[in-house]
């Protein structure tokens, strides 16, 4: 038996057990239907319920428990082994020989021993276990089929059941949410044991690769995340300097000037940036923005213009939240009641008056909500900044010159080799941990202003 | 006061401001368009070389070993490639890719005799100095030395060299060899951990919307899930990542680079767009529906199900496929779990190893070899038109089906 033909089993006795409950009950209905509390399909349900729901729960528990139980017993055959990366090794070399993925027989005395072991005892498992299953399923269909009276209540039940899942469901999010912040607080304090909060603060100096062999020069590594905060806030800042002006000036111009056929094309150009996938923007970077500065750069004679540099990253990043801040923007000055407008423009004033004086003063708040979602994206966004950036944490301002930002480092950080629980791996979540409270910081502030602002015209 | 010819001046330049912003958004996109397309397009042809085969009756085809017989043929062609240095410059014209071409030709061919031109596929400097990438200078272009450029120079003359379609790059899996790379292992990585992404993310999102909208009261408990999955949306995906990579990876120990836990790490990631979607189309099924169902004697639930949500469904599919499109897009989350790998084989479900569209992407722009450039860019085209067609469904979705009360 397969642990397929199982679910197939475990699938067909709960079709089996709606069909048969739904039968007996649609018989009770014609009996006396004014007695039948429930329709027949209410009757079916609770019965395919009662079926799955016993079997599902067993084989989760079962997989569960069976992996652990494998799993030390596999390493207990390579104990002699020291490093746990091997043990590892050998044990998903065993898991993969009896899965027929690998043929390789490897290099250790007890590697064949280990393999008869999990596979004997694979096969043991996989027929207790479709045993147990398929009896408690058994006797769970043959208990639910008893369960349909015209007095049962599997309406009210079923009901609940789905009102249950619901608000489980609901409560999932904030599971994720709790997942976030205890998986990045859980690594964050590791790393704090061996590295200073304050040194990780406002240390001066990032350079988080350590030495494989000891006592190599520089082999402790050092984290100080300065320079890599004031490269996040660098490049943000010039993606804003090129989002703000063309996201306000076009959302100013498709409220209040541009006709409704116009607005129709052209807002819907502009929003197709923001669903260009990133790492698109990052090759376009690459492979046109970066020449082309490259190019400016030798015309004017700019000294120590590096070909990543922040000027690249940030114009490009620029060009990604074009589109945040233009439609929020747009939907918030087209939220000022036409009132206000056409007061002001009764009073002789230009439409351009009218929106700097008007318009614009009665929407400060969206405006600067958008302003604050489009930097905490920029600020947030990965691909384009690891492609163009760089991975240098170099403490400059000047624009033309390398730096490297939270996410990148995050990124050169945890692919590749990784060591485990060495305090540059254990730094990236840490580095996150502050992305996750900046991004999380800016987001409440903006939707606060902008909830506070629609709350005044409503 | 300024005077009126002054306003109107700084009317009209102010109006100008605006129509230059919304001129350079557009233009900004074209450009990346143009570029991206314009890179891209040539990598959907492959530049292919013809070799004289002359293989004589007696032979048995199917035994014959395809490497040697293709060399031997080629130096039948050119007699003149005597030294040992030459005979590997003309070899080396050709892709690793030739040889199995020329052994599946051999173990399909039927007939005895085989006595004709025939085209293989060329190495990717001959692709990239045939289609023009790299310029020719004397007699050298790019990583084609003089040594080689003599027999270039034959093929041409020979009218030996032309192009064909591209079949590696929609049929195969990555490889070392630019010219056999393609985008297949990656294009299921990706369908896999959408299709998770998808089946996850779905169901939870509609139900999470369904309860906060219809089965809750405005409370403390509704506030604080509501807060939380607006807050959610706005969570850098790079930290998606971190979250798969701590629970999917460390703690369930799900395998590594599996789209699998991919599929996961980008459900949760889309879990709080499909919510929002579902909210706002479940709050604008009239209430008069719902009641008239009440009244009728409906419980909550039977309304919910038979009349809200199959109501607000065209506008739940919408938010659910811009969300997905989102996802498939999405690279950080899947760099931080480790499908960033260079995989050549095709998966053959959610738990092989894989990497997904975008990943693929980012791991070819990242290649030295020139002859990634065009095929990146191809990759992106593939991926565009893709996220193209899911938009234009979604957008045809809420003008079809979504109706107006």
């Amino acid at each position: 038996m397969t642990i397929e033909f199982l679910i197939l089993t475990i699938l067909g006795l709960t079709a089996y057990s709606f069909f048969l409950s739904k039968r007996k009950a649609s018989a009770l209905n014609v009996i006396n239907p004014l007695d039948v509390h429930s329709q027949p399909h209410y009757h079916g349900l609770f019965s395919a319920i009662l079926t799955i729901v016993p079997a599902i729960i067993l084989l989760f528990l079962w997989s569960w428990l069976e992996n652990s139980i494998f799993k030390s017993n596999l390493e207990s055959y390579f104990s002699d082994v020291v490093d746990p990366y091997k043990i590892n090794f050998y044990v998903s070399g065993v898991k993969s020989f009896v899965a027929g993925a690998s043929d390789t027989l490897m290099n250790h005395s007890n590697f064949s021993a280990a393999v008869e072991y999990y596979e004997t005892s694979t096969k043991m498992s996989l027929a207790l276990k479709s045993i147990v299953i398929v009896i408690i399923t058994l006797i769970a269909f043959r208990y639910s089929l008893n369960l349909v009276t015209a007095k049962f209540k599997a309406r009210d039940l079923v009901e609940d059941i789905v009102i249950r899942t619901m608000k489980y469901a609901s409560i999932f999010a904030i599971f994720i949410t709790l997942g976030i912040v205890l998986s990045l607080l859980f690594e964050t304090l590791r790393f704090f044991e061996s590295v200073a909060i304050t040194e990780f603060l406002f240390g001066t100096h990032w350079s988080p690769q350590m030495s494989i062999r000891e006592g190599q020069v520089g082999s402790s590594g050092s984290f100080g995340a300065v320079p890599v905060f004031t490269g996040t806030l660098l490049i943000s800042l010039i993606a804003m300097l090129v989002a703000g002006p063309i996201g306000l000036f076009s959302a100013i111009y498709l409220s209040q000037y541009a006709s409704n056929r116009a607005r129709s094309y052209a807002k819907p150009i502009i929003e197709v940036l923001a669903g260009i996938p990133t790492v698109v923007y990052g090759f376009f970077a690459v492979i046109t923005v970066g020449p082309f500065f490259r190019d400016l750069g030798i015309f004017f004679n700019i000294d120590g213009f590096s070909s990543e540099s922040a000027l690249i990253a940030g114009s490009v990043l620029g060009i990604m939240i074009i589109p945040f801040i233009a439609s929020l923007t747009d939907d918030s000055l087209s939220a000022v009641p036409r009132s206000l407008k056409e007061g002001s423009l009764a009073m002789g004033a230009t439409l351009s008056e009218t929106t700097t004086r008007v318009i614009i003063p009665a929407s400060f708040h969206g405006i600067v909500g958008s302003f604050l979602l489009a930097f905490s994206r920029a600020i947030g966004e990965t691909m384009i900044v690891v492609m163009a950036a760089g991975f240098a944490a170099n403490l400059t301002a000047n624009p033309f010159n390398a730096v490297t930002t939270v996410t990148v480092q995050i990124v050169g950080l945890l692919t590749g080799d990784q060591e485990f629980d060495s305090p540059k791996t254990m730094s990236a979540f840490a580095l996150a941990f502050v992305l996750f409270f900046l991004t999380l910081i800016l987001n409440i502030i903006s939707l606060s202003i902008v909830k506070k602002f629609r709350e005044q015209y409503e | 006061m300024s005077n009126i010819i002054q306003r109107n001046k700084s009317e009209k330049r102010f109006q100008f401001y605006g129509l230059l912003a919304v001129g350079l958004a557009i233009f900004l996109l074209l450009i990346l368009l143009f570029k991206i397309f314009s890179t891209g397009f040539s990598a959907f042809n492959q530049t292919y070389l013809g070799v004289k085969i002359q293989i004589e009756k007696g032979e048995n085809l199917a035994e014959l070993d395809a490497r040697s017989t293709l060399r031997k043929n080629l130096r039948n062609m050119f007699p003149e490639a005597q030294s040992r240095s030459d005979k590997k410059n003309l070899y080396s014209l050709f892709s690793p890719g030739a040889y199995i071409e020329f052994e599946e030709m051999l173990k399909a061919y039927d007939g005895d005799v085989i006595d004709g031109y025939y085209y293989f596929l060329a190495s990717d400097d001959l692709d990239m100095y045939f289609k023009g990438t790299v310029t020719r200078q004397g007699n050298s272009a790019g990583r084609i030395k003089p040594s080689q450029m003599k027999f270039v120079d034959e093929f041409v003359k020979m009218n030996l060299i032309e192009l064909q379609f591209n079949r590696y790059l929609l049929g195969s899996a990555d490889s070392r060899n630019p010219e056999m790379a393609g985008i297949l292992g990656a294009i299921y990585g990706s369908l896999f951990a959408i299709l998770i992404a998808f089946v996850t993310s779905f169901p939870l999102g509609v139900l999470t919307a369904i309860y906060l909208e219809k089965l809750t009261k405005q409370n403390a408990f509704s506030d604080l899930i509501e807060t939380n999955i607006n807050n959610l949306a706005a969570v850098p995906s790079i930290v998606f990542g971190l979250l798969g990579l701590a629970i999917f990876l460390n703690f369930f120990e799900l395998p590594r680079s599996a789209s699998l836990v991919g599929g996961l790490t980008l459900g949760l990631m889309t879990l709080p767009t499909i919510v929002i979607a579902s909210r706002s189309a479940i709050k604008s099924v009239p209430p008069s529906i719902e009641e008239a169902s009440i009244g009728l004697g409906s419980s909550k639930v039977q309304t919910i199900f038979n009349f809200t949500l199959p109501l607000a469904m065209p506008g739940i599919l919408t938010g659910t496929i811009i969300g997905i499109a989102r996802a498939i897009g999405e690279t950080a989350p899947l760099l931080m779990i480790g499908m960033v790998a260079f995989i050549v084989d095709i998966p053959q479900g959610p738990l092989d190893a894989s990497t997904a569209l975008p990943v693929q992407i980012f791991l070819w722009q990242d290649s030295p070899e020139r002859a990634f450039v065009e095929r990146t860019s191809a990759a992106i085209i593939v991926l565009l038109i893709f996220l193209f067609l899911l938009n234009i469904t979604a957008v045809y979705l809420r003008k079809k089906l979504e109706k107006k009360w």
